[in-house]
């Protein structure tokens, strides 16, 4: 949209008000996480200290001393580890079993597949929250707690996926599969070699949804671990909050480190972020 | 016996030499999925509801009993769920108008092409991608008490002084505030993303005719913006009343529900109960509870929106 004809310098104005109200809503919002990127280099006893003002936002004395104590405390690399397993496992998991589904439900006849797929539709409302209790108790007859597969098996199989990956493949023409299945191609053949490459747009989809998510899963992991071994990183930094002494700049430093990758990721797959948020509000 | 007919309707797929496996194929393929379903979230939930009638206790002595509706009459009668269950509906009633009104201010303000809007845009996003944790802790920091703290040096330089710096998480008054404000910093950039969308969706002619019509900038808001966002707008506005009902996060780290249950939540009260005291029936009454709002409030909005439909 350039600015069309008319008054130049009106236009130009308008701009420059919009950029200076836009730009300084956004400096309102990026505050908080400045001020934990920036606390994280300052010495810590100036964290606080200088919390209360402009200097908040403005790095004094910095240093990577912060970081190197987060290390000499606590096992930062393992938590990072036990969240990449544990985030890495639902995703692909996922994947592989809501993507077999979500085709078996689009583009496959068989008996019973009407009733169950109401079924799945049906449990899109269910919120994790409504069964974290009785599941709790489930995966404690499991003897499972404190595992890894404790805080991956119940979240592979997702309805909210199967659904997309449903709607994405009713929507794919029928000619490709068609063609090898003339071919003599098996089922699975067809969906794997024909499907899969045909249909990345829904996995990116999936995929980031279910990142965002699993990976900042407080709740669960909370009531099922409880030390260290398999613990992720949003327990972790909340337990590190509590941990004597209390030093801010190591817990910024937690923090940063925690969600720097996060943060990458995103800013690499902005527009994959935007698609997959947006196609969450279909359902509505 | 319907396989073959069903096929038939399908048309070309009849003559296909795999027709014969279809039916087991798909079902091997739906299977690993509908199995986690059933182990993870069909079971739980029927156990949840079936558990809520018995007086379940790990580990306790006495004799398991179908108690009938008897935790359902505690938990409704118990002061502290009682708050609770009155701090998730008052996060509710501020959080929707406050996270759904910025949101959409945020969506009409960044709705246009013009350069950097896309870093903007992903500025105001930046927060959805922090774990709600980390958020909280940070957060902390932000409301420590003292002059010292952010908040309160915010707060002191906007009144030119008048501020009386306070201790925001220890207050009954201000600790409600500070954790919905937290709450939606984190989660309005999901919302406004949503509402982008849907006004990239609107069709230009719509506002050309209302232009022609010599509408003014409000009124096409009002008759042309805000009608074409309804579903989005009921969408977003559902799933905060949600959000709302499922806070416990925050509070389990911030406040742990305190100063005196100022800010404790359905959640929070139903993971105490199973994880400090054992108490599984009465854990699972609460978040049967829980459920029912959740479907109450779902079914709301599914009405709005047929609602619409029909009109159209």
């Amino acid at each position: 949209m350039r600015p069309v004809g008319g008054s130049g310098l009106l236009h130009w104005a308008k701009y420059t008000a919009w950029y200076l109200f836009t730009a300084s809503c956004a400096a309102v919002f990026a505050a908080p996480v400045v001020f934990m990127v920036v606390g994280s280099l300052k010495p810590d006893d100036r964290v606080l200290a200088e919390a209360g003002g402009w200097r908040a936002f403005v790095p004094g004395h910095a240093s990577l001393q912060n970081y190197h104590d987060v290390f000499a405390r606590v096992d930062f690399g393992l938590f990072f580890l036990n969240s990449a397993v544990i985030v890495g496992a639902i995703v692909a998991g996922g994947l592989v079993v809501n993507s077999l589904a979500g085709y078996a439900f689009a583009r496959m006849r068989w008996r019973g597949r009407d009733a169950l797929f109401a079924a799945v539709l049906a449990l899109l409302i269910i919120p994790f929250e409504a069964i974290a209790v009785p599941l709790f108790y489930e995966v404690s007859l499991f003897g499972w707690r404190n595992t890894y597969v404790v805080q991956i098996a119940p979240f592979v199989a997702n309805a909210f996926s199967i659904y997309l990956f449903y709607t994405f493949f009713l929507g794919m023409p029928r000619e490709l599969e068609e063609a090898a299945r003339m071919d003599g191609a098996g089922f699975f053949h067809t969906f794997f070699r024909i499907i899969v490459p045909n249909a990345r747009p829904v996995f990116a989809t999936v995929t980031i949804l279910s990142f965002l998510m699993f990976w900042g899963s407080y709740l669960w992991p909370l009531l099922v671990t409880s030390g260290p071994a398999v613990r992720p990183l949003p327990v972790a930094v909340a337990e590190f909050k509590t941990l004597p002494p209390l030093k801010w700049g190591d817990i910024l430093a937690f923090g940063v480190m925690m969600v720097a990758p996060a943060l990458l990721i995103f800013v690499f797959f902005q527009r994959w972020f935007i698609r997959g948020v947006v196609s969450s509000g279909i359902k509505g | 016996m319907p396989e073959i007919q069903r096929g038939a309707v399908a048309g070309k797929s009849v003559h296909n030499p795999g027709l014969g496996r279809e039916g087991p194929a798909a079902w091997l393929m739906a299977a690993p999925a509908l199995l986690g379903l059933l182990i993870f979230m069909a079971a739980p939930f029927i156990l949840a509801v079936g558990v809520s009638f018995t007086n379940l206790r790990l580990g306790s002595p006495l004799p398991l009993e179908i108690t009938g509706v008897e935790q359902y009459r505690r938990i409704l009668g118990d002061a502290g769920f009682q708050r609770a269950l009155l701090n998730n509906a008052l996060f509710a009633v501020v959080a929707v108008p406050l996270q759904t009104g910025l949101a959409l201010s945020l969506a009409l303000l960044l709705n246009r092409s013009l350069r950097g809007v896309g870093l903007l845009r992903a500025v105001f996003f930046m927060p959805v991608v922090f774990p709600m944790s980390l958020v909280a802790v940070v957060w902390m920091l932000i409301y420590a008490p003292g002059p010292d703290g952010m908040m309160n040096g915010l707060l002191d330089f906007i009144s030119l002084g008048a501020w009386q710096p306070r201790d925001f998480l220890h207050d009954p008054v201000w600790a409600m505030p500070a954790i919905i404000l937290l709450s939606v910093w984190q989660g309005v950039g999901f919302q406004m993303v949503i509402l982008l969308a849907g006004l990239q969706g609107i069709p230009e002619e719509l506002y050309q005719a209302a232009a022609i019509d010599g509408a003014g900038r409000w009124h096409r808001f009002r008759h042309v913006t805000l009608p074409q966002l309804r579903n989005p707008l009921i969408f977003v506005t559902l799933v905060t009343v949600i959000l709302a009902f499922r806070l416990f996060d925050q509070v389990q780290i911030m406040t742990q529900g305190g100063p005196n249950n100022a800010t404790t939540t359905v959640m929070l009260e139903a993971v105490r109960a199973v994880f400090d005291r054992q108490q599984v029936a009465r854990a699972s009454a609460m978040t049967v509870v829980f459920f029912v709002i959740v479907l109450v409030i779902t079914w709301l909005q599914r009405r709005l929106a047929r609602q619409e439909r029909e009109i159209e």
